[in-house]
């Protein structure tokens, strides 16, 4: 293969693998903006989808069936036990920042030991739903890459739809801009934040879902795309969803293009690199608050 | 139709609010006036819910609302425009309209009637609400609070940072709202604003009213006005 070809190749894995990564960042990056809550369990509720994905597609008969069901089924479940723990959890420690953190990082163990000890420690491979080959000139593509691409841009716009649309995206936004104000116009800033923690959940576990054809569900599954949400999430500007959105497109091509020519590990040091860049040049992230 | 009874109110354990009570009737204008730190702003916000009474009772129409969570309070019909307008800056003025319009589900008619009221906001509907002119914000943070078609208006500071002409505009806003019956209970440091439009006033000093009087009973003796607000005698 030319280089041309590779480097197409390449482009094509990073932009795959960006829509997923904008999913979950999304997630990651409504949470934060909402309701101040740096989620570190984020990357669990990624792996839960990805290993409920794995668990429906036991049960169900064939893989297309399998995978529709549990694009329901993971985030319903993901945001059922995102709420459990939004009510049981970040209410108890009335959102403090602070104390967010250190109950998200109990909330990762319990969730990663819980997997651990009821679906155990092997990788499981999920078959993907659909098997047809892309022909490019110079190579073939998996059909199924692509249609990933294709619903995570469709669930990135319903996304998108939700929050500018509708009643619940306008409270949302209203809470994130000022959530004392919102109360005073009726705004139940209380379910929001469980509205939109559930929607955090959601979005990583069809992340999840969606990756388990190509990656295989494992319990310790959820700390790369954690990392990268976060970086993106930095980059883009804490709570900035246009941001998010574009950093996600810039980290995870790049992070394709050099894994394929260089190697994954130096993607992931340039994209901290990157990080560490941009919160010494402009801390509010690239599209966040300019620093006061 | 608004009674507030001994209420008490508290910053962790720095109790801010204590033993405040006043009573609004249907079209009463009442001012509340008061030096920094008196606990206006706190007064308000317990009345409205934002933050936790410790004490005493909020009434309206014999409704209890301090037991209400706060975002139940509006839609019984009290409107509030913070200190410092507060709008949701980042949101579309249409949408900061919106947000009021949805509290209790009013539609088409009650949008136009209060574009009408202030018709510089209608031709600038899709603007960022943190873009307008202090002005057109405090008009914006008005109509958004006239939204509600409420039965109490709660405005702090209404008319902070205005040019007489806006002043003369919020101003005249409440002498309609008063003209439909609505309450109206505001915060100002313009004392000639406030005695213009109030029927009376309360003084605030150490989170509690001090002493109610009517403008007349102060242009006649103004020394209230020196006590609890530091004007001087010819003030009014
Ligand atoms: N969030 C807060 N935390 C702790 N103390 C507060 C808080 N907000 C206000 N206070 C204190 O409560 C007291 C009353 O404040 P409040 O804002 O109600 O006064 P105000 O009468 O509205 O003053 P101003 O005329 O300056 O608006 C002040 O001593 C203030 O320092
Ligand atoms: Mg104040």
């Amino acid at each position: 293969m030319s280089f041309g070809a590779y480097f197409f190749l390449a482009v094509l894995e990073g932009t795959v693998s960006a829509f997923v990564l904008a999913l979950t960042a999304l997630g990651l990056s409504l949470v934060f903006g909402v309701m101040r809550v740096v989620n570190v369990a984020h990357g669990e509720l990624f792996m839960l989808g990805a290993v409920i994905a794995w668990w429906v597609s036991q049960m169900a008969g064939d893989p297309l069936s399998g995978f529709l069901l549990a694009l329901v089924v993971g985030p319903l479940l993901v945001g059922g036990i995102a709420i459990a723990a939004d009510w049981a959890i970040l209410k108890r420690v009335d959102y403090n920042p602070e104390a967010t953190i250190v109950a998200t990082i109990g909330l990762l163990y319990i969730i990663q030991q819980s997997v651990l000890i009821l679906y155990g420690p092997d990788a499981r491979a999920v078959e993907a739903p659909f098997y047809f080959r892309v022909q490019f000139p110079w190579f073939g593509y998996s059909g199924y890459k692509l249609i990933v691409a294709a619903l995570s841009a469709g669930l990135l716009l319903a996304t998108w739809y939700l929050l500018k649309k509708t009643r619940l995206g306008l409270y949302m936004r209203a809470t994130q801009y000022d959530q004392e104000t919102a109360q005073a116009f009726g705004v139940p800033v209380r379910r929001v934040y469980a509205a939109v923690f559930a929607l955090g959940g959601g979005l990583a576990a069809l992340a999840g879902v969606l990756v388990v054809p190509i990656q295989q569900a494992h319990y310790l599954m959820g700390h790369d795309p954690l990392l990268l949400s976060f970086i993106v999430v930095i980059i883009g500007g804490l709570g900035s969803l246009r941001g998010t959105l574009i950093a996600a497109f810039v980290i995870g091509i790049s992070d394709g293009v050099i894994s394929v020519f260089f190697s994954p590990t130096l993607a992931k040091i340039l994209a901290t690199l990157l990080v560490a860049l941009v919160l010494v040049v402009r801390p509010g992230g690239l599209f966040g608050a300019k620093p006061a | 139709m608004l009674t507030v009874e001994a209420l008490s109110s508290h910053y962790g354990s720095v109790q801010v609010l204590r033993d405040f009570s006043l009573a609004l009737a249907p079209g009463e204008v009442l001012g509340l006036l008061g030096r920094n730190g008196a606990g206006k702003t706190t007064a308000m916000k317990t009345i409205l819910g934002l933050i936790r009474a410790s004490g005493g009772s909020v009434r309206l129409d014999g409704v209890e609302l301090t037991d209400l969570p706060a975002h139940r309070i509006p839609a019984l019909g009290l409107a509030y425009v913070p200190q410092g307008r507060r709008l949701f800056g980042e949101l579309s003025v249409e949408e900061n309209l919106r947000l009021g319009l949805m509290v209790k589900d009013k539609g088409k008619e009650t949008r136009a009637r209060i574009l009408d009221l202030f018709p510089v906001l209608s031709e600038r509907l899709g603007q960022r609400a943190g873009s307008l002119s202090g002005g057109e914000q405090q008009m914006l943070a008005t109509a958004r609070a006239l939204c509600l078609e409420p039965k109490v208006l709660l405005m702090d500071e209404p008319t902070e940072g205005l040019q007489p002409s806006m002043v003369a505009k919020i101003l005249e806003t409440v002498r309609v709202l008063k003209g439909q019956g609505v309450a109206v209970l505001f915060v100002e440091q313009k004392v000639e604003a406030a005695l213009a439009v109030a029927d009376r006033i309360a003084f605030v000093e150490n989170g509690t009213v001090c002493e109610t009087a009517t403008p007349e009973a102060l242009h006649a003796d103004p020394a209230p006005l020196y006590r609890y607000v530091g004007v001087g005698q010819d003030a009014g």
